[in-house]
């Protein structure tokens, strides 16, 4: 027996020892189903409150946040910009050319290594979910999002967030990823922080250490 | 495969009371204990108030929490089937000497000659460091804490907060020292940016690294990993090679498990609605992320702890440490008392039974069992219900022994056991008490010196005398003789 | 209602004048009151230190005198916490079914002095004076055990001339934890350290709990800093002042 085979049935083994007998595994899932969740699963507010609790939690974290209609988002990520400094932004595949704010420079950065991300000036990307009561955007690996080092590696992440992606709760969140539990995932809530020292929330570690939400309503 | 030496951090080389002793004379860490952890506390019971089902998330993560442990096998080879079919490598490690010779192997087939690292309990609990740094290979700590730890040659004293014991200007000086930054200022956000710059070279040209995890998802074979500063998500996704060494026990069923552990850990740990980063994912993905993964399963004393049904509960813990920051006795002595790489109620509990109590079997007594760790603990862990679980196994031990058998404090405790069975023979101790305690009683009526292990008490406190009558002589002499009937008050 | 009194030891020989309040006020609310002479202790320390095998038979004793009583009541939370988390489980670690059911039969009659009154008897007046500024110690088992809430502090405030003031940090140790304070000495004086300097913080001249345990502890202390601050059982200050109340 290899090295490795003989430790996992060590180890196998000393779990079935201490536990005893084994169930079969339908057995075991019944148990499991049978598990009372009896925490709050959906939220309760109206839209409105939603996302002004969705606000209050990303000021909170010192995040900007921005409101506007579909048809102004190309025009409000320009002025976010020029608010900000930037000159443009890179963005994964599949951000759609009516954000792209004029006299602006948007680059795919899809294949782009860490060295290259880090001389960018900012990212912008879309999210899966957003969820009001902890102030989180979760993104993930598909079009408009991209691979995890995308939202991570520049300094500035711009995120546009549609009012139908704002859930209240985790738990609602949770169920929106059901489907897509699989692929790269990240909960943002925040710019990248510490309280490592004091015990005191600082912005700005090694995530960006800006970010601005557009809530597109 | 060759043998590897194994270097062990030094803990357990002192007693609880007597590191305790030590750790209550340096006031400056006593002070950056007690603020950071009031500091934390605060917090943490603001966010927890703000959720009106905070009792239901606690009651379900210890159900799905106590399920898996019951099933820890069947979740286990679930997740491992599952995670190598999303391309991961899947190693057991039975100890820390395996999970060593695992890692190792790994970092010298990619030829590795530094490895970046992502704050984990497990590599501490296995002394990753020190055997990596025998064998020429250099761990960078990312995580803030972790790196002024690393950078100071200190030990963490708190799981989520390791260098809590440091104020800003100790991390300064630290700073100053090992980064050659003479200039650097003292606010936490210089510092912070100190550590980014100094960092960031390093996860732009390191190609392996190192995490723990705080979950392992059965049903996906995915993994979780919850922080604040990025630096996790920079091990996570910059590096070719990614080793993960994870606890058995962290195994959780299902991704969707998750919506009760991001609620109720964040809150507890931080006392923030949410950190700023969780990451998940499964295996290895095509152009996101490492392109080699690895999860080391760690038992290392874990299995033989699920036999024990009183105690198991130890293995539902997130390392929250919501029970260190809410201790009354971590806040006086910090983490470094407990001489162990889990340190307040959650460690007094676990590292004991990590080392089949041969080691850290004074911790068990680290504790007034006032009970603040189990109305906090967001799995409800009943913490002095193990302790004095614990507390039981010690003694039926120490009274196998000759030298437990005789001790005094087997004495002192069969002789009370003695006088509890029988009120005659207590109240005829109460009597012999009162003559006794003639010779210790000053002239002010106080005992303010006893000898002993009873003289701990009398360092710092006096002791009240016996009154001359006990209540049962008063009951006696004033309340019996006009009782109704003969009957009452007697025995049945 | 007939009253059972479990004295428990430490009161016993230590704190009579504990015993001797509690008579007195569930005297005057009109109850009568027995104290079994056969009663000796909760075996709180035996089990909470680890001699848990020699705990059993002090239980199976506390159950055998107050099997058949009507109401027992006791000055003491901590007993009572003993009681109430232990006890089915020693009698199950001793594998003993009929103490089990012995137990579980008897423990919705126990109370602690100041959740009988409240709780059992609807009381919050008992028609006590006592003309002193008080803090109260909320111990830990009344806290976390018996959740005793704001029971005592509602007792305190119906006291005739009491003058209550709040205490900062009120929900930690004051380090006192049975044989803790014996073996693990130097910790326990510094939580009590901390407790002393936020008793005097608040300028009572009273210090009071429904626990002796944790009185004897702050008072060892506040003794040997040689300040004027006294403890005081809550039953003691519900039983002060009745002539003068009662006009």
């Amino acid at each position: 027996m290899a090295d490795s085979d003989l430790q996992r049935s060590t180890v196998l083994a000393s779990i079935r020892m201490s536990l005893g007998q084994a169930q079969a595994s339908d057995a075991i899932d019944a148990e499991y189903a049978a598990i009372s969740r009896s925490y709050k699963l959906t939220g309760e507010l109206s839209v409105y409150a939603l996302l002004d609790l969705f606000e209050d939690r990303l000021l909170e974290y010192g995040a900007g946040v921005y409101r506007a209609s579909a048809a102004e988002i190309g025009a409000t990520i320009g002025s976010i910009l020029r608010r900000r400094g930037k000159s443009g932004l890179a963005m994964p595949a599949g951000v759609p050319m009516e954000w792209m704010a004029e006299g602006f420079t948007f680059v795919d950065a899809t294949g782009f290594d860490a060295y290259e991300l880090d001389k960018t000036e900012g990212i912008l990307s879309s999210c899966t979910v957003a969820i009001a009561e902890t102030g989180s955007l979760v993104l993930q690996n598909v079009a408009g999002q991209g691979a995890r080092v995308l939202s991570l590696v520049p300094d500035y992440h711009l995120c546009v967030v549609f009012a139908d992606q704002v859930v209240e709760t985790v738990p609602e969140a949770f169920e929106r990823l059901e489907n897509t539990s699989t692929l790269p995932t990240t909960f943002i809530s925040g710019p990248s922080a510490t309280a490592d020292i004091e015990m005191t929330r600082i912005k700005g570690v090694h995530g960006p250490r800006f970010l601005d939400v557009l809530i597109v309503v | 495969m060759s043998e590897v030496p194994v270097q062990h951090t030094q803990w357990n080389a002192l007693d609880f009371p007597d590191a305790a002793k030590v750790l209550l004379e340096d006031s400056q860490t006593r002070k950056n204990v007690q603020h950071a952890t009031n500091v934390i506390q605060g917090k943490r019971n603001k966010v927890v108030a703000e959720l009106p089902d905070w009792e239901d998330l606690r009651e379900a993560g210890a159900r799905v929490k106590a399920h898996t442990l019951r099933h820890l096998d069947y979740y286990l080879t679930k997740f491992e089937e599952n995670c190598v079919r999303a391309g991961g490598h899947v190693h057991w490690a039975s100890d820390a000497a395996e999970a060593n010779r695992i890692i190792l192997g790994l970092l010298r087939r990619h030829e590795a000659r530094e490895v970046i690292k992502i704050k984990t309990m497990t590599s501490e609990e296995i002394g990753l460091n020190a055997t990596l740094e025998a064998n020429g290979i250099r761990p960078i700590e990312t995580d803030l804490a972790e790196l002024i730890i690393q950078l100071g040659k200190d030990r963490p004293s708190h799981f989520v907060v390791p260098a809590l014991h440091k104020n800003r200007q100790q991390v300064r000086e630290i700073f100053q020292r090992e980064m050659h930054l003479p200039e650097l200022g003292d606010k936490p956000e210089d510092l912070a940016t100190a550590a980014r710059t100094y960092l960031r070279e390093k996860y732009l040209r390191i190609k392996v690294a190192i995490s723990g995890g705080n979950f392992l998802l059965a049903d996906t074979g995915g993994m979780c990993i919850v922080e604040s500063e990025g630096n996790g998500r920079m091990c996570l996704t910059l590096p070719d090679v990614l080793i993960s060494i994870v606890g058995i026990e962290k195994v959780i069923p299902s991704f969707r498990d998750l919506d009760i552990f991001l609620q109720t850990l964040p809150r507890s740990a931080t006392g923030e609605r949410m950190n700023p980063y969780n990451s998940t994912w499964t295996g290895v993905h095509p152009g996101d992320g490492p392109k080699e993964f690895h999860v080391v399963l760690l038992d290392n004393g874990r299995s033989p702890i699920l036999a024990d049904k009183e105690a198991r509960q130890t293995l539902q813990c997130i390392r929250c440490a919501a029970c260190l920051n809410v201790c009354p006795v971590y806040h006086q002595t910090g983490g470094h008392a407990y001489e162990s790489v889990y340190a307040g109620p959650i460690g007094a509990i676990l590292t004991p039974q990590l080392h089949s109590m041969e080691e850290g079997r004074s911790l068990p007594y680290a504790s007034s069992l006032c009970g603040a760790c189990y109305e906090v603990c967001p799995v409800k862990i009943n913490i002095p219900e193990v302790l004095i679980h614990l507390r039981g196994k010690v003694v039926r031990e120490d009274q196998a022994t000759l030298a437990g058998k005789f001790s005094l404090w087997n004495i002192g405790m069969q002789a009370a056991a003695f006088l509890f069975k029988d009120a005659g023979r207590l109240s005829m101790a109460e009597h012999m008490g009162l003559v006794g305690q003639k010779a210790l009683v000053s002239k002010n009526g106080f005992i303010e010196w006893m000898p002993g292990m009873l003289s701990g008490w009398t360092q710092t406190r006096d002791l009240k005398a016996m009154p001359a009558q006990s209540f049962r002589d008063w009951w006696a002499k004033e309340k019996a003789p006009h009782a109704k009937s003969a009957d009452d008050g007697g025995v049945r | 209602m007939r009253i059972s009194l479990f004295i428990t030891c430490y009161n016993d020989a230590l704190f009579p004048e504990t015993g001797k309040a509690v008579v007195r006020v569930l005297e005057k609310l009109g109850h009568s009151i027995e104290f079994r002479t056969e009663q000796t202790c909760c075996g709180q320390m035996h089990w909470n230190t680890g001699y848990l095998r020699e705990a059993v038979p002090i239980i199976r004793h506390f159950v055998k005198v107050y099997q058949d009583a009507e109401m027992v009541v006791v000055p003491s939370s901590s007993c009572v916490a003993m009681m109430r988390d232990h006890y089915v489980k020693a009698a199950e670690m001793d594998g003993d079914a009929k103490l089990v059911a012995d137990i579980e039969a008897l423990l919705p009659r126990v109370y602690e002095f100041s959740e009988f009154l409240v709780r059992k008897l609807g009381v919050e007046d008992v028609g006590a004076a006592y003309p002193h500024k008080v803090t109260y110690h909320a111990s830990c088992h009344s806290m976390r055990s018996l959740h005793l809430g704001d029971i005592p502090i509602r007792l305190l405030k119906n006291v005739r001339g009491l003058d209550l003031q709040p205490i900062q940090n009120m929900q930690e140790c004051c380090g006192f934890g049975g044989t803790f304070s014996i073996k693990n000495a130097d910790v326990s004086s510094a939580m009590l350290s901390d407790k002393v300097r936020n008793v005097l913080n608040t300028g009572a001249e009273i210090c009071t709990a429904v626990d002796n345990s944790c009185l004897m502890h702050l008072y060892g202390s506040l003794h040997r800093q040689r300040t004027f601050v006294k403890t005081v059982h809550l039953a003691e200050i519900l039983a002060s002042g009745y002539a003068e109340a009662q006009g």
